[in-house]
């Protein structure tokens, strides 16, 4: 019988000599987890070590560190820390609050996967507006046409990274900009800031948070699937403390919409 | 900004503050107390006689099935995708989280969203069906199929459902299967689709073209499951998003099976791996130095 196995490039254990199922030291990229690392390394340093299997400099723990604290809570009128209140709201299990919060903010608009493909983009297009303008109407062409086979995502419906219902960049984003682009190690957030009306135009929408933090992922040296894993976990923590505090105030205290449905009304 | 951009976001604020307000929809709604309308008929009095499948079909086409697409329907979800086999990756979620004493909805809502696999489950079942269709549309313009299947099965696109960064359905999706090339239930899914007379449709008779085409062509890929179940929901006018609906809940069966199962066996005993069969090909053991 083949001896099951997992194949890990970060991750290894020793077993214990009394229980082979039991570890007596795990390794992360080489470094004892719980001998070395835990007293000496950050949250977002150990982050950061597991997805890239090294160290960050220190600017790049800087700088994902106050991307995390800019993506922590989107606030309870978005759609992904709203789908948490829900669960909370119902009463439901808490572990259903999260699952609920990564479903709803893994999408196209705002979320994750929009986060894949706004990375994704400045592989592409790197600091070449002329590029991103060409881009940018590919991805309206596709909307319209879609020519790859049907999947489980739709197309996406917008430019990737810009808000397609907004009106102007919200301060709480150029704020979120500036102070990252200061602490970058690399030049893709500073480009975006120099360049950030001209994509403005473009688009005829405001800079998101998606694409700011896209922006963020590629100064960070991050692949489209990390960043897209990074977003949805590093949005965890305020939809849990919604969830939570949801949970407590109960359903009566959350909106219902008592008013809101027109039933037999074509979506126009 | 130009006056047309000032009008532009005048309409988008204007459409915000409307729909803070209003949902518009022709699906239905609770009237507390009274009844719940769905698609225009009532749930309670229209509609309380149907059949979780035919309810199911209506919701997604809003048609009410006739008994033997019914049947049909019933007949792809428990042949094709209800193996209660805790091997399996969907239904290896709701094994571990319930002999892991987790609840069995979690368990089971999370084997579901796994089930949007890509060597197997929704991806290619979707990819599938386009393909179909794209194939017979090709067709329809007077291409020839040997050529098509050739065309395809030689693009240099990227296409790796196995492993890799970029993984997508196979090229030629509905055809080739992890694990064994042999389709069990390839034989009691078409004599389903017989006694419902639904096996001679245009688009399951496209796939049997395919299959002999692609002996020459790609003699390894053998058609799977998922064509016959895109081919014959195709034949029922289901389009892909209409068919991606229809198995988005195919594989509950197995699951909850499966989470059953290992609720039943002692907490943590589903293939426990000791510390050893971690195969470790990274960085060598080092020393954290703080910066």
């Amino acid at each position: 019988m083949t001896k099951p196995e997992i194949h890990s490039d970060f991750w290894d254990e020793d077993p214990s000599p009394e229980n082979p199922f039991t570890p007596s030291a795990c390794y992360c990229s080489g470094y004892n987890v719980y001998d070395d690392l835990l007293p000496n390394i950050s949250w977002v340093e150990y982050l950061y070590l597991m997805f890239m299997k090294e160290a960050p400099t220190k600017q790049q723990s800087t700088l994902l560190n106050a991307l995390s604290v800019a993506l922590a809570n989107p606030g309870p009128r978005d759609n992904s820390v709203q789908a948490a209140m829900s669960a909370g709201a119902g009463g439901s299990t808490l572990a259903s609050s999260l699952i609920a919060a990564i479903g709803v903010g893994a999408g196209n608009l705002g979320g994750a996967h929009e986060v894949a493909i706004a990375t994704s983009c400045w592989q592409k297009f790197g600091t070449n507006l002329l590029l991103w303008q060409s881009g940018f109407n590919d991805f309206i062409k596709q909307k319209d046409g879609n020519t790859s086979r049907a999947d489980v995502w739709l197309p996406i419906e917008h430019a990737p990274g810009f808000d397609p219902n907004g009106t102007h960049c919200a301060e709480t984003i150029i704020q979120t900009l500036n102070y990252l682009s200061d602490i970058s190690p690399n030049n893709h957030l500073a480009w975006l800031r120099e360049h950030r009306t001209d994509m403005e135009k473009m688009t005829n929408s405001p800079l998101a948070m998606s694409g700011v933090a896209a922006a963020a992922f590629v100064d960070l040296g991050f692949e489209p699937s990390q960043a897209e894993m990074l977003f949805m976990l590093l949005r965890l923590p305020g939809a849990a403390a919604h969830a939570l505090e949801q949970h407590e105030t109960g359903w009566k205290d959350f909106p219902f919409f008592s008013d809101g449905l027109q039933v037999g009304v074509p979506n126009s | 900004m130009s006056k047309t951009n000032h009008e532009m976001d005048h309409l988008k604020l204007n459409e915000l503050l409307k729909n803070s307000n209003i949902w518009p929809t022709e699906m239905g709604g609770w009237q507390p107390g009274v009844d719940v309308s769905f698609r225009g008929k009532s749930l309670l009095k229209d509609l309380n006689h149907l059949s979780w499948m035919s309810l199911v079909i209506y919701s997604i086409t809003g048609n009410i099935p006739e008994p033997k697409q019914c049947e049909l329907y019933e007949g792809i979800w428990v042949i094709s995708t209800s193996f209660p086999d805790p091997r399996l990756w969907n239904n290896r979620i709701a094994t571990l989280a319930t002999n892991s004493r987790s609840t069995p909805v979690l368990g089971i809502s999370a084997g579901i969203a796994v089930s949007e696999a890509t060597i197997y489950g929704h991806r290619p079942l979707i990819a599938t069906i386009d393909f179909l269709y794209d194939v017979q549309n090709k067709l329809d313009q007077g291409q020839n199929l040997s050529d098509i299947l050739k065309a395809l099965y030689h693009s240099t696109a990227p296409s790796y459902s196995g492993k890799g960064k970029n993984r997508s359905p196979a090229k030629i999706p509905g055809f080739g299967r992890p694990i064994t090339p042999v389709d069990e239930r390839r034989k009691p899914l078409l004599d389903l689709a017989k006694k419902c007379q639904y096996h001679q449709g245009k688009i399951l008779q496209l796939a049997f073209d395919i299959e002999q085409q692609l002996k020459i062509i790609a003699p390894q890929l053998k058609m799977n499951i998922a064509t016959l179940m895109a081919a014959l929901c195709a034949d029922q006018n289901m389009s892909p998003r209409e068919f991606y609906y229809f198995v988005s809940l195919c594989f509950s069966g197995g699951i909850l099976a499966c989470a059953i199962d290992a609720e039943t066996h002692h907490e943590g005993s589903f293939f426990p791996m000791p510390c050893n069969a971690i195969r470790y090909s990274g960085k060598p053991r080092r020393q954290w130095k703080n910066m």
